[in-house]
């Protein structure tokens, strides 16, 4: 059997491996926190999204690398 | 089939060609979001009374959750009031925009294509610049994004260059790509279901046709996860310009 295709589409595969670990880590550990300690929940929402935010751009560049190269 | 590819971005021209006013699809598409946006504002202030109605509360929450969630959240009650206007601008610019990838006809988010990320990130880029020229004066603004304090000398050898590339180079270039390719892959992947059950539905055998449903649900679901991701991705372009203000204003 022959398969044919892009190599990129695995390098995006193994680009979204990190960030998702990241992402995971980071709710999870936020929802804890939050259950902790709810009244600081609004603090904890923001760093979280901060966070996420640099852990997505890691995922998001691996997509862009592959339309790119 | 229609398979989606990279080409999806770069519509044919439809005016002004070979000039820098070229307009094709997507530049429409951001001109008609402009206008409404415009227009839904225009209507819901030219109204507003003392006692709001049901038009103008809408509006007023909308405005508030920027105020109140993002702005003042990050940047204090007293902070952040003159970057509000700013902020509140970017939030609904980049919404309206954002949101046109999931609406019939349009289905281009315009914030997909790089331009419009770059201009919002350069905007960005200098209000938390300006905010900390303000906060410090020019000198001081750089050397304390250079050098942070509490650190043995030696190490700024490092640091400053560091720092320079992560302040002034990494943030504005983050913030365009977040934006650009979320956009972008949110399109890519409506384009895939919406095909998926084009094919299955019309060309595959009688045998696969059920599986078209499935990806249609899939293609559904996809729609209103795009109209999350869109109010996210402008949440988090706010709430990052907002942070980066406050960096530069706070002293290290």
């Amino acid at each position: 059997m022959e398969i044919t295709g892009d190599i990129a589409t695995i390098g995006y595969g193994l680009a979204t491996l990190g960030p998702g670990i990241g992402i995971g880590l980071l709710v999870a550990k936020t929802q804890e926190s939050v259950a902790r300690q709810p009244e600081v929940a609004g603090q904890l929402r923001i760093n979280m999204f901060i966070g996420m935010a640099l852990v997505e751009a890691l995922g998001l560049i691996g997509l862009v690398a592959g339309f790119l190269f | 089939m229609h398979i989606p590819t990279i080409a999806e971005f770069f519509p044919p021209t439809i005016a002004f060609e070979g000039t820098i006013f070229e307009v094709n699809r997507i530049t429409l598409v951001r001109l008609l979001s402009a206008v409404v946006v415009s227009a839904l504002f225009w209507v819901a202030a030219s109204r507003a009374r003392l006692v709001p109605g049901r038009g103008q509360n809408v509006a007023e929450m909308a405005l508030d959750f920027v105020r109140v969630n993002i702005a003042e959240e990050v940047l204090g009650e007293k902070r952040a009031r003159p970057h509000v206007p700013l902020l509140t601008t970017m939030f609904f610019a980049i919404l309206a925009m954002n949101i046109t990838g999931v609406i019939p006809l349009l289905n281009i988010a315009s914030t997909s294509v790089v331009a419009v990320p770059l201009l919002l990130a350069v905007v960005a880029w200098i209000a938390f610049v300006v905010a900390g020229i303000r906060a410090h004066g020019a000198v001081g603004f750089i050397s304390s994004s250079l050098f942070p304090s509490g650190v043995p000398w030696p190490i700024y050898i490092i640091l400053a260059p560091i720092e320079l590339i992560s302040t002034f180079i990494l943030r504005p270039a983050t913030l365009t790509i977040r934006l650009m390719a979320n956009m972008l892959a949110g399109h890519l992947l409506l384009l895939v279901f919406f095909a998926m059950t084009n094919y299955l539905f019309v060309e595959a055998s009688a045998a696969l046709k059920p599986v078209g449903a499935l990806a249609f649900a899939a293609a559904f679901a996809f729609t209103l996860f795009e109209i999350f991701v869109a109010v996210l991705q402008a949440y988090i372009f706010v709430l990052l310009t907002a942070v980066y203000i406050s960096l530069s204003q706070e002293a290290h």
